[in-house]
């Protein structure tokens, strides 16, 4: 019997959205293969309309996330850090399977993303104080200038930093009030999945964030083209449709943050250039006297 | 008996009109290769001068110099210095105020009480305001060295000529860019005016660049791969265009785009000061202005009584030659202007919206539309949902606040937006709701040069004013 070993469940890998986890509704699903070719699950592959669903999700969870408190926000966000924490060695395992990094590597992979998560809880309730103002108007008026969040969000996740680069994009539209539609990376999607698991367990209100696996060119199009969306950043889009998708993107007069060349460092500090692109500012008057 | 106002008119010799004007490139006025313009005065349809626009040579050309100033010159030069130029830019603007005014009177069609009193005075303001801003760069929290972004094309409206002009040039000479100015076709004197200040002052050649043109010099300009960035503000329609453009070059753009923004008058409100402000917010510049209060959304108790006031008070506008002190509503930019004025009034009309026309006298030649009213609009109505940039108010109204958050936000555009209440908690509960880049509570159509002003959704991206403006020309 000594040899005899016992069989494990093998888990179906679904969707995140609307704070459930569905299967896409088209029924595709794609196989994942680790580095080194092999088999290591299926995973939902993603359709048009799961793209809809997830933005009118987006959509309607942004009154409330938007009008929670920033030190609520914090809270919640800094929440998704402790159950990361607590799932460590799962996370570390996917980032092994999805990246190819040895153990220790992807030990520290999660280590940032977890100290990342901690970054942007602490932001919330700082970038009204850091990008607002109190506007010194010439004339009898209170006028001051508040960030306010731009709306749904379209992420096109990095295709190779499969957890830190995700949090590292996916963080800073929470952390303003934003939300989220994300594409994860198409070969490497399973750490997003346990992210996922990770933020429904972690008091993340139903449709802030929402995560799609599939074929990011697939996706990419329906989301730059959607009135309801107002942001995209098209870090992870294929380099060769990141054009015509900041041109479908215009017709809306989206806001977009290009593709760069390389995937950016995600262990280099982030800044805050995210923050600021997912902010509108709004300024108010009002007249003083008595 | 009716008293009526003796004229009251502006000299137009004041505006020391020249027969012709050219283009700026390179810190001098040159005969541009393109076909030459008529600028007319709309108030009277009659020629003011021949301008010379560009070329796509000329484009190039301007582009080239305002490299090589940005490189050799311009962002090598400590801000202190850059300040300097600024400064006295700022003063020279404020010098000839008086000259300025009138020109752009003459231009526009704009009242002469308004360029004496905004258009000028806000110009030289933000030049002030952003001289200041050159030397303290690294205080700005824009990151420890904001460093310029290279060469800047600007292509801005004819509905604020120096202003926009002003907003422009102003953050991207203090942020050590240099810049292309592509003033509208119907009115493109006062920047020319502004590019000989400039040259007065001693600005190195090359650092300010003024192409007057036709879109066709727009549409080069902004084409161009020489430049870094992109601000235009002008309608939603072009804008997208130059997004589009721009895909994938990763060019700067920020874009001021249209808007249809709502005046929203509780029953709480002071009532006349409510209409001062619905006045001003719509027929301030004959409503030629992206962030026009075009829709009056007025809470039902109060409607009736508030349209009445309403009208009586806009039938005292006086409407006539912009020149004259006294006017308060000039003329019409441009014919074309005008006409799609009047198309969209028509839709009005034919939708089954009810139409009042101020029984004001109009000139009798030039390019004029009476202060006009819709009421029983209907959301639906291309009336309430397209801008039209002229002086015509649409009026719906709402029982609950939420309706009237509802109804206000109820566009893609998201520019600006007026809330009216005695009530200081229900104001900022409105403008906490309100999707715009800029909310006037019991006030309306205030700018300065301190105060981020710019739109959401489809009224673009981007801020002119404040260290957010400021961000829009750094890197």
């Amino acid at each position: 019997m000594s040899t005899e070993s016992r069989v494990t469940v093998a888990k179906t890998h679904k969707l995140y959205l609307n704070g459930a986890f569905p299967r896409s509704e088209s029924g595709r699903s794609y196989p994942v293969r680790d580095t080194g070719g092999r088999l290591l699950a299926h995973a939902a592959l993603a359709s048009r309309k799961d793209v809809r669903d997830a933005v009118a999700a987006a959509r309607g969870a942004l009154p409330r996330w938007s009008g929670a408190t920033a030190y609520n926000r914090g809270q919640v966000l800094y929440r998704v850090a402790e159950v990361l924490e607590g799932r460590r060695e799962q996370a570390a395992d996917e980032v092994v399977a999805a990246e190819g990094v040895s153990r220790r590597e992807a030990t520290a992979v999660v280590d940032a993303t977890i100290d990342r998560w901690v970054w942007y809880a602490g932001w919330t309730d700082k970038v009204a104080t850091v990008l607002g103002s109190v506007n010194p108007v010439a004339g009898p008026y209170e006028c001051t200038s508040t960030p306010v969040p731009t709306g749904v969000v379209g992420v096109l996740a990095p295709q190779g930093s499969s957890l830190l680069g995700l949090t590292s994009v996916l963080a800073p539209v929470l952390a303003v009030g934003a939300t989220a539609v994300v594409v994860a990376s198409q070969e490497r999607p399973l750490p997003a999945v346990v992210l996922g698991e990770v933020l429904a367990t972690s008091d993340v209100p139903a449709g802030v964030a929402n995560l799609l696996t599939g074929r990011t060119a697939e996706l990419a199009p329906w989301l730059a083209s959607h009135a309801e969306v107002a942001a995209l950043d098209l870090v992870g889009a294929p380099g060769d449709t990141a054009v015509d998708l900041e041109r479908a993107a215009a017709d809306s007069v989206m806001r977009v943050l290009p593709r760069p060349t390389a995937e950016p460092d995600f262990t280099e500090p982030p800044g805050i250039g995210r923050l600021r692109a997912y902010c509108e500012i709004t300024t108010v008057w009002h007249p003083v006297g008595t | 008996m009716t008293w009526t106002y003796a004229p009251a008119p502006e000299s137009a010799a004041l505006a020391g009109l020249r027969p012709s004007y050219r283009p700026f490139i390179g810190g001098e006025f040159v005969d541009g290769h393109g076909e030459s313009l008529t600028t007319v005065n709309p108030a009277t349809e009659e020629p003011l001068a021949e301008v010379g626009t560009a070329s796509d040579a000329d484009v190039d050309a301007a582009v080239t110099a305002a490299r090589t100033a940005q490189e050799k010159v311009w962002g090598p030069m400590s801000g202190t210095e850059r300040a300097k130029y600024l400064f006295r830019i700022a003063r020279v603007v404020a010098e000839r105020a008086r000259e300025l005014a009138v020109l752009e009177t003459l231009d526009n069609g704009k009242p002469i009480r308004e360029t004496r009193d905004v258009d000028v005075p806000t110009a030289s303001a933000h030049l002030f305001h952003h001289a200041g801003w050159a030397d303290k760069l690294e205080h700005a929290g824009l990151g420890p060295a904001p460093a310029p972004l290279g060469v800047v094309g600007a292509v801005v409206p004819w509905n604020f000529p120096l202003l926009m002009a002003a907003w422009k040039i102003a953050p991207a000479l203090a942020t050590g860019n240099t810049i292309v100015l592509k003033p509208a076709e119907t009115t493109p004197l006062s920047a020319l005016v502004l590019a000989e200040i400039a040259a007065d002052a001693g600005l190195p050649p090359g650092v300010l660049n003024v192409l007057p043109g036709d879109g066709a010099v727009g549409a080069a300009l902004v084409g161009h791969g020489g430049l870094d960035k992109v601000a235009f503000t002008g309608s939603t329609e072009v804008g997208i265009q130059i997004q589009r453009r721009l895909a994938g070059t990763g060019r700067a753009l920020t874009l001021e785009l249209g808007g249809k923004a709502a005046n929203i008058v509780y029953s709480d409100a002071a009532l006349d000061q409510a209409v001062e402000g619905v006045v001003d917010g719509i027929f301030f510049n004959q409503g030629h202005v992206c962030c026009a209060g075009s829709r009056l959304l007025v809470q039902e108790p109060i409607a009736e009584e508030f349209l009445e006031r309403l009208r009586e008070r806009i039938a005292g506008l006086r409407v006539g030659d912009p020149l004259d002190k006294n006017t308060d509503v000039g003329a019409i930019n441009s014919r074309a202007q005008l006409e799609r004025i009047v198309d969209l009034a028509a839709a009005g009309d034919a939708e089954g919206a009810q139409r009042w026309t101020s029984p004001c006298a109009l000139p009798e030649r030039g390019l004029f539309f009476p202060p006009t009213v819709f009421t029983e609009v209907e959301q639906t109505m291309r009336i309430a949902r397209e801008e039209i940039f002229g002086p015509v108010l649409s009026v719906l109204t709402f029982r609950t606040p939420d309706e009237a958050v509802a109804k206000a936000t109820n566009t893609p555009y998201g520019l600006s937006a007026g809330v009216w209440t005695e009530k200081g908690s229900k104001a900022l509960w409105t403008a906490q709701r309100l999707r715009a880049g800029v909310v006037w509570a019991n006030t309306f159509n205030r700018f300065d040069p301190t105060a981020p002003f710019g739109g959401t959704g489809e009224s673009g991206f981007g801020r002119e004013g404040g260290r957010t403006g400021l961000q829009a020309y750094v890197r």
